[in-house]
């Protein structure tokens, strides 16, 4: 791994009196197939509590486990997108008491994870390496009854066992972050891979991806790994940003004090913005791992692993490429990254494909069809494209293309007959012409501030014409003639 | 049960159900009135329920009138441990945590026996959770071996070996981990079969110690433990452990006799028993010979060591296999003033003694700081039983041994020294390291009436073979008798 830092790495860093961070995060991800991963039940979030369980995921005696191949064949979908080495893995039991661990213990892999050894690099340049991709299964969930939300002072708690059995991967990276702003790029990152995989639907809030942070400091420029605490609670990527923030000037603080932070779990408190702590190790359990005796060695083929590979397309990685290489050299990073999300990037994949200007293409997607995509109910791909084609070739203004891409969202209807509907054509210059003289001897005060140089105005007057047209004037036409007017005034 | 159903074998009781020459019902009802003899002083049941069992019988009597049945099992009386998941009869595994539990669902060998039309007599008790030599640790009650009332039946499958010894049952099913279908067979003087690891689905046995538990026969002949293991016999896509494939042929084995076998006396098991058992085997292995096995002397020095590794890893696996009797979901609950307070009292009310001894032992084992000073080591010796047994059987066919040291002794006797007790298992521990197959074959009993077993032990799947030895060990243990004059 490189040592020498990206200008945006520079920029992401974090110092804090004379120390710097390291972290490595632990990502569990709920794995996206119909079944549990032992069971036949499915897997849905949202059902009636207690209402997809069986025998089996109830931990019920004499039952047994049979793994899923499904999520098999995803975990090392995962474990290939992030070039991890996939091999015969075995699965063993982690044994602890807790009412929604029906069986008294997790199947979880310890010593041979099925993906190892990776590394994800992210998009400012940074490589963070990925020690280990298993597969364990979920608890269920638990809710305790009264307004602490805490065990002890709830006089009774309820069991959702619907998620008991649900399969997870765990993503584990190395120390190799040393900012909160370079966690958030790597959970962001490491979201959009698994979303492009398919395997997840990468949902914070409702826990289908959840992190854990493992948080240390050290003197900069020094080399050595301290005493970590391990942060959970971490529901959003901004609760990750602020608790590893907090968490790392917490360690400061501590080590300025002449003292040093004691290893343990802590809880990122939402409403005080401050991380608590849960347990310390050494009250912690003790796992009691050992191997599963009910699973045998879970050894995939060769063959498999190869058809898997082959199927792996769209990681957030390939698809920055693409655009990077089909946008030859402009610049347009911001834009980029808005453009790769799952559901957005086929639209502008598409757009180029069909010859659209690549830059148009990104335009409108990551500025118009992003604030509009959960709700393009019927704007097809072709329909995307065709609007960009109009544009294009200037038969429609951009205001009018931002018009008609909304209007192509709300009902199923083609893009003649859209224009049509709308009265969508676009103005001949001789009368948006006409149409800025009127505004301009409209507004005569507004008018001489805009020729003794007050720039703000352009908007004022665009947007005037805009809506004596119904937009169907083009704005950059528009301010061609409003500078055009104002020169020969001067 | 004299000249009634139940002194027939089970093959030829299914015939003479299937030809109508005996019904169902008189078969139930001949059930029924030999527990109401026996029970009262056997206790070999945890549940019976004679309403269901003669409705049962009334159901299949209409179906055969019809002409529309079949079934291997067809009226034959089988009696399953409590270890096994039923639906429609409680399921307590001989454990006060699980009284009164009702399963939803039905244990893969329980269907089996239904589906061929096996008439379900009832669940028999056991040494809780399956752990035990004499059917003492039951939380439920005691059971009498049939031939002394005044002694144990072994176990922990006590309560099988009883009722098929005492013709309660024709058949029954129980669980082998350490000796626990075979050591109360031999003390009962019934047939019992540990099959190979895989053979029987796990699936609804309730776990002991998963990589050594397996379900096998209890039946008066060797003949009829061939039949019911044909029946469990095959592969559950519900248990992972399952092994795949199709189960050799047993019961065609019958008059193969036992010429240029070679059998292998294990001098170390021979060595640790009774001098009256010791010599018993040395008689079998004598008449093997006569009939044309080649039978010689082997040692197998790693076998000694089975005792101390299965006294690591049984409890290590169960320490974890009963952690979900929790008092969260099912079965019992006793409410404390924490969470912590609600799952230590509930398991220290819901189990027994040895339960609690096996679970501290085997959760110390698997702690950190002590595990590769146990468990890694158990696990290692395990490794280390298992090669002798691959050199061994380069050699030998099948090898041949005492069930249980001695023969079977007093209620009350060994139950307050564990030790002593787990010395019981020493003979049977070795095939389920290993995950072979072994049979306890009956021969004869010792001056005071009590039965003898012999044990004849094989290679991983050589069920057929071993079914081949013990129709000859059975057919040569009715010559001896005949020879010394019972
Ligand atoms: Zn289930």
């Amino acid at each position: 791994m490189s040592k020498s830092r990206t200008a945006k790495e520079q920029e992401m860093s974090w110092v804090y009196e004379g120390y710097e961070l390291v972290v490595g995060l632990e990502v569990h991800t709920e794995l996206k197939t119909s079944s549990k991963l032992f069971c036949s039940c499915a897997n849905t979030f949202g059902s009636t509590p207690n209402t997809n369980v069986c025998p089996v995921c109830l931990g019920l005696p004499g039952t047994l486990p049979v793994l899923n191949r499904k999520v098999v064949e995803l975990a090392i979908k995962i474990g290939l997108a992030l070039n991890c080495e996939v091999r015969k893995s075995t699965f063993h039991r982690k044994n602890y008491f807790y009412p929604d661990l029906p069986k008294g213990y997790q199947i979880s892999q310890y010593d041979l994870p099925i993906n190892s050894e990776g590394y994800l690099d992210l998009p400012s340049g940074h490589r963070v390496g990925i020690e280990r991709a298993h597969i364990e299964e979920d608890t269920g969930k638990i809710t305790h009854m009264g307004s602490s939300g805490r065990m002890d002072k709830s006089s009774y708690s309820l069991i959702d066992y619907n998620r008991a059995g649900v399969p997870l991967t765990e993503i584990v990276s190395a120390p190799d972050i040393y900012s909160p702003d370079q966690a958030r790029e790597y959970v962001s990152e490491l979201r959009g891979v698994l979303v492009a995989l398919g395997v997840s639907d990468g949902r914070m809030e409702e826990g289908s991806l959840r992190v854990d942070a493992n948080v240390s400091v050290r003197p900069i420029g020094s080399s050595e790994l301290r005493t970590r605490c391990e942060i959970k609670n971490l529901n959003s990527l901004r609760s990750l940003v602020r608790a590893i923030d907090y968490e790392g000037k917490r360690h400061v603080k501590l080590y300025r004090r002449g003292e040093a932070p004691i290893q343990e779990t802590r809880h990122w408190d939402e409403n005080k913005q401050r991380t608590d702590s849960l347990r310390s190790k050494e009250e912690a359990n003790d796992y009691r791992y050992f191997l599963e005796p009910d699973l045998k060695a879970l050894a995939p083929t060769e063959s498999l692993v190869l058809q898997i590979a082959g199927e792996i397309v769209d990681t957030p990685r390939q698809k920055r490429a693409f655009l990077v290489e089909s946008l030859a050299g402009e610049e347009m990073a911001d834009q980029i990254e808005k453009a790769i999300d799952h559901e957005l990037f086929p639209y502008v994949r598409h757009a180029i494909e069909a010859g659209i200007s690549p830059r148009l293409a990104v335009a409108r997607t990551a500025n118009e069809l992003a604030s509009i995509i959960s709700d393009a109910l019927y704007l097809t791909e072709d329909r995307f494209v065709e609007v960009l084609r109009l544009e294009e070739s200037k038969e429609i203004s951009s205001s009018q293309a931002k018009v008609l891409l909304n209007a192509l969202c709300q009902q199923d209807q083609s893009v003649a007959d859209t224009i049509e509907s709308l009265d969508l054509k676009k103005a001949d210059d001789a009368h948006t012409r006409n149409m800025v003289e009127a505004v301009v001897s409209d507004s005569p005060a507004e008018w001489s501030r805009f020729v003794e140089g007050q720039e703000q105005l352009m908007g004022f007057f665009v947007g005037k014409v805009m809506k004596l047209t119904s937009g169907k004037a083009d704005g950059s036409v528009v301010k061609d003639i409003l500078l055009q007017l104002r020169a020969t005034k001067n | 049960m004299d000249g009634g159903p139940l002194a027939l074998d089970a093959c030829s009781l299914s015939e003479a159900v299937r030809n109508k020459e005996i019904s169902v019902t008189e078969v139930a009802n001949a059930v029924v009135s030999q527990i109401e003899q026996k029970e009262p002083l056997i206790g070999a049941f945890l549940h019976l329920d004679h309403e269901a069992l003669l409705e049962r019988a009334a159901l299949l009597d209409q179906k055969i009138a019809k002409g529309e049945i079949s079934g291997r099992l067809l009226g034959v009386p089988v009696a399953l441990k409590d270890n096994m998941v039923t639906s429609d009869m409680p399921t307590t595994a001989g454990s006060k945590i699980l009284e009164g539990w009702r399963p939803p669902y039905d244990s893969t060998v329980a269907k089996l026996v239904i589906s061929e039309k096996g008439i379900v007599v009832g669940k028999t008790n056991l040494d809780e959770f399956a752990m035990g030599s004499s059917t003492e640790n039951s939380a439920y009650k005691v059971t009498r071996n049939p031939h002394d009332l005044s002694r144990v039946p072994g176990g922990s499958s006590g309560g099988s070996a009883a009722a098929v010894a005492s013709g309660m049952s024709t058949l029954a099913l129980g669980s082998d981990t350490g000796g626990s279908i075979r050591q109360p067979a031999s003390l009962c003087g019934v047939v019992g079969v540990k099959p190979t690891y895989g053979y029987v689905s796990r699936y609804g046995l309730i776990a002991f110690a998963s990589s050594l538990d397996q379900i096998g026969p209890f039946a008066r002949t060797v003949k009829d433990a061939a039949l019911l293991l044909e029946v469990i016999g095959e592969h559950d896509s519900m248990d992972s452990t399952s092994i795949l494939g199709e189960r050799p042929k047993l019961l065609e084995r019958e008059a193969l006799g036992v010429q240029s076998l070679r059998i292998g006396i294990v001098s170390e098991l021979v060595d640790n028993c009774s001098v009256e058992v010791k010599e018993r085997v040395l008689a079998a292995a004598r008449l093997l010979e006569e009939s044309g096995a080649k039978v010689d002397t082997v040692s197998a020095k790693a076998v000694t060591l089975g005792l101390s590794a299965y006294y690591v890893i049984a409890p290590a696996e169960a320490s974890s296999n009963l952690s979900r009797y929790d008092g969260v979901r099912f079965g019992l609950r006793k409410d404390g003033s924490s969470l912590t307070d609600m799952f230590l009292t509930t398991r220290t009310q819901g189990f027994g003694d040895e339960v609690k001894r096996r679970i501290m032992l085997g959760t110390y084992a698997l702690s950190s700081g002590y595990y590769d000073q146990y468990y890694g080591k158990a696990l290692a010796t395990r490794q280390l039983i298992q090669r002798q047994f691959d050199e061994i059987y380069k050699d030998f066919d099948l090898l041949l041994g005492p069930t249980s040291p001695t023969t079977a002794f007093l209620v009350g006797e060994k139950f307050n020294d564990p030790m002593s007790m787990y010395m019981n298992d020493v003979c049977t521990i070795p095939s389920n390291l290993a995950g072979h197959p072994a049979i306890s074959v009956p021969f004869g009993v010792d001056q005071s009436g009590l039965p003898i077993g012999v044990q004849l032990l094989g290679p991983a799947m050589s069920e057929a073979l071993l079914f081949q030895g013990a129709f000859e060990l059975e057919r040569l243990a009715m010559q001896y008798l005949e020879d010394v004059g019972v």
